[in-house]
C-alpha cells in the first residue's frame, strides 16, 4: 500500500509539470484566438513580423524546395528506371512535394529561424521586464507581441510553401530534362495531370496548422522564460524542438484524416 | 494633506512555487506621502512593487490601489488602474527596439484612458525628457545610452503621464555615487514638483536619507535640505523588509532610533 502511494506520488510529480505546461499554452492558445478580432490590431507590428518571417525566409525557402525536387527527381528515377517507368518522374515529384515534402520542409526551415526567433526576443524582453513594463504601460502582451506573429505566420507560411512546392517541381524538371532527357511537356504534364484538388488543399491545410504551432510555440516559450540569458538559450533550443516534432505528428495525422476520406 | 488612501496591503502574501516572495505583509500610503522601502537582495522588495501593481496577484491578502480591490481583478480592468500609476523598473526595462522618443510616448500612446491627443505627445515627450535633462536623446535608441542615462529615460517614462502615485524600482542600483546622486536628486525633484504619491525600493540607506531629508527649491531649482535640524520631510516613512516579512515601518526618526540589530546593521549604525 505504501509502495503503491509512493508510486502515485511519484507518477503525479512527473505528470504536473507536463501538464501545466499545456495548461498555459492551451490558454495562451485561448487568449490569442479570443484576442483577434479585437482592437487594436497592431498593423504595423503584423507587416514587420510578414517581412521577416516571409522575405527573410525567402532565400532558404528556395535553396529547400529546389534542391528537394533535384534529390527527388535523383531517387525516383533510379527506381523508376527498373520498371521503365522513368516518364512518372513528374507525377511523383508534384505529389510528394506538394502533399508531403514542401509543408513539412518549409515549416522546419521556418520554425528553425523563426520559432527560435520569437523566442530568444520573447525571451530576452521577458528577462529584462520590458513585458512587465509594457503590462505597466497598458499593453497586453498578447495583443502587441503574439497576436501579430500568429497572424503573420499564417498569412507567410502557406505562401512560402506554394514557392517551395513551384521552385522544388522546377528542380525536379532540371534533373528530368538534362539527365533523364524528358521533355518539358512530358514532364510537366505529368506533373500537371497528377494533382488533383485533395493534393492541393492538403498542401495548403498543413502549412496553415504549421503556422498555427510554429509560433504559438515560440510565443509561448519566449512568454515563459526564466533565468536570464541562459533561460533564453533554453528557452529558444526548446521552442524549436518542440514546434518540430508537433510539424511531424500533425504531418501524419493530417495525412491520416486525407488518406480516410 | 488630503487623506486619500493610494495604495493599501492588506496582509498580502506572494508565493513562488509554494515559497513566499513576501508574506503577511500589510502597509497603506495616502496621497502626497512618500515611502522607502530597504531591504537587502531577495527581501521581496520588487515583488512588493509588482503586487501593488497588479503584474503579480497575491496568493493571499488584498491589495488596494486608488481604493479598488485590485487582486482579482481582470487584466483589462488593471490596464484603467495603471493608467495612473508610474513605474521605474530595476534596469529600466526601456524597450530596445524603439527609440528613446518612442519610449517615452509609449504610456501615453497606448494608455486610452489618458485620450492624449496626438499632437501633444511629442511636446510632452520633450518636456519629460528635457526634465531629466536628456532632450538631446530623442533619435538615439537605449542602446546608444549609458546605464544612468537609461535610468534617467525610465523616470521620464514613469512620471510622462503625470501620475498619482510612481513606483521606483532600486533606481540607483549599479550606478555610480555621483550619477546615483544625480538620479536620487532628480526623483527628489519630480516628487515636489509634481507632489506626486512615491514609493522607492532601495538597499541603499543613502539613498533613503536624500529622499527623507531633502526637498526642491524651485525658486533655486535645486535640493536644499527639509530643516537645518536634519528632520525628515512630512509625511515620508520607511519600512524594512527582512525575508519576505515586513520588519520595521516608521519615520526617519524611529528608524534610526531602532534598537533591531537587523535595522542597525543595515542603516550602518554601530
Amino acid at each position: 500500500m505504501l509502495a503503491s502511494d509512493f508510486q502515485g506520488s511519484v507518477l503525479l510529480d512527473f505528470l504536473k509539470t507536463p501538464v501545466l505546461s499545456i495548461q498555459e499554452f492551451s490558454l495562451l492558445v485561448g487568449r490569442t484566438i479570443r484576442n483577434l478580432p479585437r482592437r487594436p490590431h497592431y498593423g504595423k507590428d503584423i507587416i514587420l513580423q510578414m517581412d521577416i518571417i516571409g522575405v527573410g525566409s525567402l532565400p532558404i525557402v528556395l535553396l529547400t524546395g529546389f534542391f528537394s525536387g533535384v534529390v527527388m527527381a535523383l531517387q525516383m528515377s533510379k527506381a523508376l528506371r527498373t520498371y521503365g517507368a522513368v516518364s512518372q518522374t513528374g507525377p511523383i515529384v508534384a505529389i510528394t512535394l506538394v502533399r508531403e515534402l514542401g509543408p513539412v520542409l518549409t515549416a522546419l526551415v521556418v520554425a528553425g529561424r523563426n520559432a527560435s526567433g520569437m523566442a530568444s526576443e520573447l525571451g530576452s524582453m521577458k528577462v529584462t521586464e520590458q513585458i512587465d513594463a509594457m503590462r505597466a504601460l497598458g499593453t497586453d502582451p498578447v495583443q502587441k507581441l503574439v497576436k501579430p506573429r500568429l497572424i503573420a505566420t499564417c498569412m507567410m507560411l502557406p505562401c512560402l510553401t506554394a514557392i517551395a512546392d513551384f521552385v522544388g517541381i522546377t528542380g525536379g524538371f532540371m534533373i528530368a530534362y538534362f539527365l533523364l532527357s524528358l521533355t518539358a511537356s512530358e514532364y510537366w504534364n505529368g506533373a500537371y495531370r497528377a494533382l488533383d484538388y485533395q493534393d492541393i488543399a492538403e498542401g495548403m491545410l498543413k502549412p496553415f496548422v504549421f503556422a498555427i504551432v510554429i509560433s504559438m510555440v515560440g510565443c509561448y516559450y519566449g512568454l515563459r522564460t526564466t533565468g536570464g540569458t541562459q533561460g533564453v538559450g533554453r528557452a529558444t533550443t526548446q521552442a524549436v524542438v518542440v514546434a518540430s516534432v508537433w510539424i511531424f505528428v500533425l504531418t501524419a495525422f493530417i495525412a491520416k484524416i486525407f488518406i480516410t476520406f | 494633506m488630503s487623506t486619500e488612501s493610494v495604495l493599501r496591503f492588506d496582509r498580502v502574501t506572494v508565493a513562488f512555487a509554494g515559497v513566499p516572495a513576501i508574506e503577511d505583509v500589510s502597509f497603506e500610503i495616502r496621497a502626497g506621502e512618500s515611502r522607502i522601502i530597504l531591504g537587502a537582495a531577495a527581501s521581496g522588495k520588487t515583488v512588493i512593487l509588482k503586487t501593488a501593481i497588479g503584474l503579480l496577484r497575491p496568493d493571499a491578502g488584498r491589495v488596494f490601489l486608488f481604493g479598488k480591490d485590485i487582486s482579482t481583478m481582470r487584466e483589462r480592468e488593471l490596464f484603467n488602474v495603471r493608467a495612473r500609476v508610474g513605474m521605474l523598473f530595476q534596469e529600466g526595462a526601456l524597450f530596445d527596439s524603439l527609440t528613446i522618443e518612442e519610449n517615452v510616448a509609449y504610456g501615453l500612446v497606448n494608455q486610452k484612458t489618458l485620450q492624449c491627443p496626438e499632437d501633444e505627445v511629442r511636446s510632452r515627450v520633450e518636456e519629460a525628457l528635457t526634465f531629466v535633462e536628456l532632450g538631446h536623446t530623442l533619435e538615439k535608441f537605449p542602446s546608444e545610452l549609458s546605464g544612468g542615462m537609461r535610468r534617467r529615460v525610465g523616470i521620464a517614462r514613469a512620471n510622462v503621464t503625470e501620475p498619482a502615485l510612481v513606483l521606483y524600482d532600486s533606481p540607483t542600483a549599479g550606478l555610480d555615487p555621483i550619477t546615483a546622486n544625480n538620479i536620487m536628486a532628480l526623483i527628489v525633484k519630480e516628487r515636489d514638483v509634481r507632489n506626486a504619491t512615491t514609493v522607492m525600493v532601495t538597499q541603499r540607506f543613502q539613498d533613503g536619507m536624500i529622499m527623507s531629508k531633502y526637498h526642491y527649491n524651485p525658486r533655486t531649482e535645486s535640493l536644499e535640505l527639509a530643516s537645518l535640524e536634519g528632520a525628515a520631510v512630512q509625511g515620508i516613512g520607511f519600512l524594512v523588509m527582512r525575508e519576505g516579512r515586513l520588519v520595521f515601518e516608521g519615520t526617519q526618526e524611529e528608524l534610526q532610533k531602532s534598537t533591531d540589530p537587523y535595522i542597525s546593521r543595515f542603516i550602518m549604525r554601530n
